[in-house]
């Protein structure tokens, strides 16, 4: 590429101004309000606040349960993008349009209908009601014996750390709307798409020479997988999971619905804000979204830092 | 594709299987539910949901909104991209990242961006008061919010295809005596229209089925603040009644305007490629 030359094209000024001046106005001065409103908040205050088990257990519900999605996300999107971009059937077309839907459909949409959804009466979670009643005694025998081992080999640590304190759950739960795993079917709809637009590009640009070259040196399909495919695919599927990771702690329509929004069991951090809001508790509401805010800087870098790790993977492997 | 160690046919089923499986349980069935529940009641409920008042009044707000925030983001859009793709500067990068900011932000942070900053305990809260000004409550707050969330839309589509495209044609116009305007009007403006318009048609999508972060700067009142996303849920948390259908009713709108926003998308896609495809061949 040439050096690009002092642009003769008019206009600079007038359009550097308006897009400074714009700029500033909606987006940089609110999140600034939000920094100085934070900045200004007296520390012993911020220190009760830190200690607040309401405030801390939405942040570790909304960042586990945000977590938990994203790896569920990853793995369903793994097959999803694989098999459209290895295969064609009848309706892989119809298929791949539709992963978008959930970009596309408002989230106060998809928030009543998961929850209807997934109701006592609902398509889905009336069948699942009757099926954790049949299951739930063997469940129990099981989710026993498991706690058992756990307890046996001191893993205490890691169970309470993964939000788990007491080992698995000895029930199922018999309902899906307005308990936690409504809210994470809430999470995982959200973050379909990420994990398989991220994806499909990679898998297209995958070498399917290197691929036959292993084979032909005698690696099960196996070893190709995990020593060639599975590198190459890492940096996309890392950037999806952590888009869809992203997305999920910041939601708000598509799981208020599906949660019985209890503080401290069932309360995502945005509803949190709202509802601090709503009763003038300023402090408690800008904590919260100044911590929101601050995680989701951090996740901004790193999803860039995965894209140029991705990219420049992409260029060596050409 | 080479015959050696081919797929076996059970793998290629199972794997086959399991997308359909997922996709249908998470998105298909949903999609399905949302007209299923509005349609429940029958044409005539249906119809009754969606002529009376309150929706129409929400629809009305919902098409004021979107057409504020398009309009500023178009212009905002236009603008960023022909700074940053067209003149070379300290910081663009920077910049770049600035614009992308709001997509990392959650709305509902958004909205308490803007109370912090005009709300009654705001920074400009109290000279606002004075002056008689209300901004939070009221349709501006409204404006900002769904100007906020969908801001990177269109400079986003703009920015990387005019970064590509280069100054070479507009320079031409210019040194063959045609004016700015001119020059906008008749060389860049044909040149990215496409991408101009998949922007516009992503950032519209948006702005409509905005929900976040409007319900923290409104109040929700029937017939007066409410969009679309904000009746839908008024009319699903009120008890009783037809709430819940009429939810649905208002939601089937939405769920169509999301379909025909994905077609529009699929087929801009297609256009774009094609003519990025003649400007290669051209370029030969």
């Amino acid at each position: 590429m040439a050096v690009r030359r002092r642009s003769i094209l008019p206009g600079f000024g007038l359009t550097m101004g308006y897009t400074m001046v714009y700029l500033s106005a909606l987006v940089i001065i609110p999140l600034a309000a939000l920094f100085w409103k934070s900045a200004m908040l007296p520390w012993p205050r911020v220190e009760s606040l830190l200690h607040d088990p309401e405030l801390m257990g939405t942040l570790k519900l909304t960042f586990g349960l945000s977590l938990l999605a994203a790896v569920l996300n990853a793995c369903f999107g793994f097959v999803t993008a694989w098999t459209l971009v290895r295969y064609r059937f009848p309706g892989s077309r119809l298929v791949d349009g539709i992963i978008d839907l959930p970009f596309a459909l408002p989230t106060a949409v998809s928030g009543i209908t998961l929850a209807t959804l997934y109701s006592e009466n609902g398509w889905l979670g009336g069948p699942w009601h009757g099926f954790a009643r049949t299951v739930n005694p063997a469940w129990h025998a099981a989710a026993a014996a498991v706690n058992g081992v756990l307890s046996a080999v001191h893993v205490s640590q890691a169970l309470a750390w993964a939000g788990l304190p007491d080992g698995i759950a000895s029930d199922l739960p018999e309902q899906i709307a307005y308990t936690r795993l409504g809210m994470l079917i809430a999470f995982i709809f959200i973050g379909v798409p990420f994990v398989v637009r991220t994806l499909q590009p990679a898998l297209e640009d995958l070498d399917r020479e290197v691929e036959e070259a292993a084979a032909s040196l005698g690696a099960s399909r196996r070893q190709t997988f995990v020593r060639i495919i599975f590198p190459a695919l890492l940096p996309a599927l890392l950037t999806g999971f952590s888009l869809a990771f992203a997305r999920a702690v910041g939601e708000y329509g598509s799981v208020i619905f599906i949660s019985s929004n209890i503080p401290g069991k069932t309360e995502i951090t945005a509803h949190m804000i709202m509802k601090k809001l709503e009763a003038d508790n300023y402090p408690a509401a800008t904590f919260l979204g100044v911590v929101m805010l601050l995680a989701s800087f951090m996740m901004l870098g790193a999803i860039n830092g995965l894209q140029w790790w991705a990219s420049r993977r992409g260029r060596g492997a050409a | 594709m080479s015959a050696l160690k081919r797929p076996s046919g059970a793998f290629r089923v199972v794997m086959i299987g399991a997308t359909l499986g997922f996709v249908a349980l998470f998105l298909i069935v949903p999609l399905i539910a949302i007209f299923f529940e509005a349609l429940r009641k029958g044409l005539a409920a249906y119809g009754a949901a969606l002529g009376n008042h309150d929706s129409l009044h929400a629809v009305m707000m919902t098409l004021l909104l979107a057409a504020c925030a398009v309009a500023l983001n178009t212009v905002f859009g236009v603008a960023a991209a022909w700074a940053i793709a067209k003149f070379d500067f300290r910081g663009k990068t920077l910049l770049t990242t600035a614009i992308d900011l709001p997509f990392a932000v959650s709305p509902v942070v958004a909205g308490l961006c803007l109370v912090l900053l005009f709300g009654r305990q705001g920074l400009l809260g109290p000279w606002l008061e004075a002056h008689g000004v209300r901004i939070i409550f009221a349709l501006p707050a409204m404006v900002l919010a769904t100007a906020f969330v969908t801001f990177p839309f269109v400079a986003r589509e703009l920015i990387p295809l005019m970064q590509e495209q280069g100054s070479q044609e507009e320079q031409a116009a210019l040194s063959l005596g045609a004016s700015t305007w001119q020059m906008f009007w008749r060389v860049t403006l044909p040149n990215i229209k496409w991408a101009l318009l998949y922007g516009v048609i992503l950032c519209n999508a948006r702005a409509m089925g905005e929900f976040g972060a409007l319900s923290v700067v409104t109040q929700p009142m029937q017939g007066k603040t409410n969009t679309l996303p904000l009746e839908i849920e008024y009319l699903y948390n009120s008890y009783g009644g037809l709430g819940m259908e009429w939810a649905f009713a208002l939601s089937t709108l939405l769920a169509m305007l999301g379909l025909v926003t994905l077609a529009a998308r699929g087929l801009l896609e297609w256009k774009m490629a094609r003519a990025l495809g003649a400007g290669a061949r051209e370029g030969e």
